[in-house]
């Protein structure tokens, strides 16, 4: 693991490794530029760049950056695509980087998170292990089945996001969802204030009396760069990539989907449910780390959460004997 | 003869309509005060956001959605008790049966107003039908309410009519020149004869059918809102019969309720005797019955089998709502079998009392499908936070709820101030054709 020394170098493999989900960007510019909308303006502030024939050049600021896709548009996924996303359980110790770089790029405020770590234990006597979860974009999401509104959509690309200016806070989705992955604004916060413009595809800013959750990232896949909880993650926890294309990757290690899945027993968290997630799990066998390795380093306010489970019942008991 | 009888009748109840006493002042003032405390608490709600109620993440619908819920059910007073009774000819109806009415279309105001305290953002409600989706169960919601709202306003509207005739022809009337307007506007030039009557008792005959079967799919698509979910505790297949069964038994209790009341006040004791109650009492023992067939049906499936989450619901509703559980599921069931079932018991003071204790126990049975449920998710609630936790009504829920209870009072005591309380019309019509359909 010598990615957190090398940075510079990484993210060099990280961009070549990518090309693939660049190509998504590439094709999603082209449908911009086809359709003439969402076109940046010019600024007028001109930055030098190198082209891959060796020649400089120079280019307006604005158009570095893909603009943001505006709401009619973000309502159709990325052309030819499908987001898969696979957790490696045997690999997370719960370091919450995946939390605070979503928290962060989504500029959610605190104590809200699109992505949760959980601490499950299946049984009494099985071993616990910590679960990160985003939204597992159903294939069937209860979700988009019970809003009266159509506030929230299933694209092409299998993500599913919320439009939050149409959005009407009733909750049903949140009730409709099994796994407990939408949040609502319950109250105005500063950070809704943001002057940015709104797209469906960033979630970004929030609005009060509406609901929002993990959007894979979208807007980052056009830029042909991972979900900020994969690479945010030291341990390579989280893989994402295309079902179609068979491939998934951390930035670091890139995996054929299927031989993963095949090899290391990949599954979906209560598919007997009949909604046919988007997020298959590795099981946590062979750890890199024991559990507790995740506990004993969290802030006393994070700490708290795990109070009921019967791992920290069982470790504060072992305490108070000892 | 029958002519006098209404005379008689309209005598009777005339003052009812033309003066409001000191102590029925007082009454209304009060009412008035608790709706602006409500309407005070929702303007705190939609200027500080959602926040201030004790609804989180997990338990997103709190005792608003009981309230909804509660409010809907009672309005099967007047749909199913008045309906069902209009098309058996029970002649014992005719004291009891406006006040059903009213209660139905009362309630049916004001239950629909606590899903939109729920609404994240009111000022969207018109997306409901802009963008209004078909598939989804509030769609369903929203169109079956809405037609629930206008049949039982028409059904009500039909058996008022012949009354308000009465008082637009009644003279000696004292009250102010634009209710004697109102009345003659709201007649419709009704006068009784035989044509009018044949097609007034067609269209009373019609909606009566309609209304039953109305409330019953309205009811069924609000049970359907939980249970096309998959929560543990929602995903029922009875959950649609439970709730229709459930809603009728609060709407018996409040009817009786009513009775009592405007007995007292309006001293009606005339003409509400003990029989009526045990008539009324009798129906809410039989719907006791199937009430608590169907709880214990719905909970010994789930505690037999045990699906994991299914025993955790349970593990939860005995411990944390252990009085909910008992007062609700056993004191709701077998009071009102054991008051109106033996005979030296059903006193009118008892078969009231019995009511009351099943209107709460009702409440108390939809907060115990709403809210354990969503504290019991799927995915164990982990955080640190005590309201994410568990769920605790807020002032403003609980100011809304009382607010919502006083206003469904206010408007019941002014209907009172306007038609009277009692049908005063004969309830047979006779037909003066002959060959006549209806002629029995």
């Amino acid at each position: 693991m010598n990615d957190e020394k090398n940075k510079d170098g990484n993210s060099r493999r990280r961009f070549l490794k990518l090309g693939l989900i660049a190509g998504a960007g590439t094709v999603a510019t082209g449908a911009i530029l086809a359709t003439g909308k969402s076109l940046a303006v010019e600024s007028g502030d001109k930055v030098k760049v190198l082209t891959t024939s060796g020649e400089m050049m120079e280019v307006d600021k604005n158009f570095l950056t893909l603009p943001p896709v505006d709401r009619k548009d973000s309502h159709q996924g990325i052309p030819g695509r499908k987001f898969v996303m696979v957790i490696d359980l045997a690999k997370c110790k719960n370091a919450r980087a995946c939390v605070e770089s979503c928290q962060k790029g989504h500029n959610l405020p605190h104590g809200e998170e699109f992505m949760k770590v959980y601490l499950l234990q299946d049984s009494l006597k099985s071993a616990p292990y910590w679960f990160p979860k985003p939204c597992y974009h159903c294939d069937n999401p209860q979700c988009v089945s019970v809003c009266p509104v159509g506030a929230t959509f299933k694209r092409s690309d299998g993500i599913v996001l919320i439009d939050n200016e149409r959005c009407i806070g009733c909750k049903f989705c949140m009730t409709g969802c099994p796994y407990s992955t939408r949040i609502f604004a319950w109250k105005h916060e500063d950070v809704y204030d943001s002057p940015q413009s709104y797209s469906p595809e960033k979630g970004v800013p929030g609005v009060e009396g509406t609901v929002s959750k993990c959007d894979f990232c979208p807007d980052m896949a056009r830029e042909g760069k991972l979900p900020y909880c994969a690479s945010a993650c030291p341990m390579g926890t989280i893989l994402f990539g295309d079902i179609d294309e068979d491939v998934v990757t951390n930035g670091v290690d890139t995996y054929k989907f299927s031989e993963l899945i095949r090899d290391r027993a990949g599954y979906q968290y209560l598919e007997n449910l009949g909604t046919r997630p988007n997020v298959y799990y590795l099981p946590p066998v062979d750890r890199q780390f024991p559990v507790e390795r995740g506990y004993e380093s969290l802030d006393p306010e994070i700490k708290a959460r795990y109070d009921n489970t019967p791992f920290v019942k069982k470790l504060k008991d072992k305490e108070k004997k000892s | 003869m029958s002519q006098t009888q209404t005379d008689e009748l309209l005598k009777e109840f005339a003052p009812q309509l033309e003066h409001t006493g000191l102590k029925g002042k007082i009454w209304i003032g009060f009412l008035i005060f608790m709706v602006c405390m409500g309407l005070f608490a929702l303007y705190w709600q939609v200027s500080r956001g959602h926040i201030v109620t004790g609804m989180r993440d997990n338990v997103v619908w709190g005792v608003y959605i009981v309230n909804f819920i509660f409010f809907m059910g009672i309005s099967y007073a007047g749909a199913l008790i008045s309906g069902t009774l209009h098309l058996f000819h029970a002649e014992w109806r005719k004291p009891v049966i406006r006040m059903a009415e009213f209660i139905t279309v009362i309630s049916l105001l004001i239950g629909p107003l606590y899903i939109m305290l729920c609404i994240g953002r009111l000022d969207r409600l018109p997306n409901l039908i802009l963008f209004g989706r078909i598939q989804s169960p509030i769609t369903w919601d929203v169109i079956a309410i809405s037609t629930d709202i206008i049949g039982c306003f028409i059904f009500l509207y039909l058996a008022i009519l012949r009354d308000l005739s009465k008082l637009r022809d009644y003279e000696a009337l004292k009250v102010p020149a634009w209710q004697k307007k109102l009345y003659k506007m709201l007649a419709l030039g009704y006068t009784g004869t035989p044509e009018q009557q044949i097609r007034l008792k067609r269209a009373t005959d019609i909606m009566a059918g309609m209304v039953i079967a109305i409330a019953i799919i309205v009811y069924s698509v609000l049970a359907w809102i939980f249970s096309v979910t998959l929560q543990p505790g929602w995903h029922s297949t009875i959950f649609g019969p439970y709730f229709v069964i459930a809603a009728v038994y609060s709407g018996t209790g409040v009817l009786i309720l009513a009775m009592f009341i405007f007995r007292k006040v309006y001293h009606l004791e005339k003409h509400i005797t003990q029989k009526h109650f045990v008539n009324v009492g009798v129906i809410m023992l039989v719907l006791a019955a199937f009430f608590g067939y169907f709880t214990f049906s719905e909970y010994l499936t789930k505690w037999y089998g045990s699906e994991k989450n299914d025993e955790i619901l349970i593990k939860i509703l005995f411990k944390d709502y252990y009085f909910f559980f008992i007062f609700s599921n056993y004191v709701g069931v077998l009071l009102p079998l054991i008051v109106v079932g033996f005979k030296k018991l059903r006193t009118i003071n008892n078969i009231t009392i019995t009511a009351v204790v099943v209107i709460i126990a009702l409440w108390m049975n939809r907060y115990l499908i709403v809210v354990p449920t969503l504290e019991s998710p799927y995915l164990p609630i982990q955080d640190a936070r005590a309201a994410w936790l568990h769920y605790s009504p807020t002032w403003v829920e609980m100011v809304l709820t009382a607010g919502g209870v006083a206003s469904f009072c206010l408007f019941f005591t002014i209907a009172s101030k306007l038609i009277p309380i009692v049908q005063v019309a004969e309830l047979k019509e006779e037909p003066k054709e002959s060959g006549d359909i209806y002629l029995r």
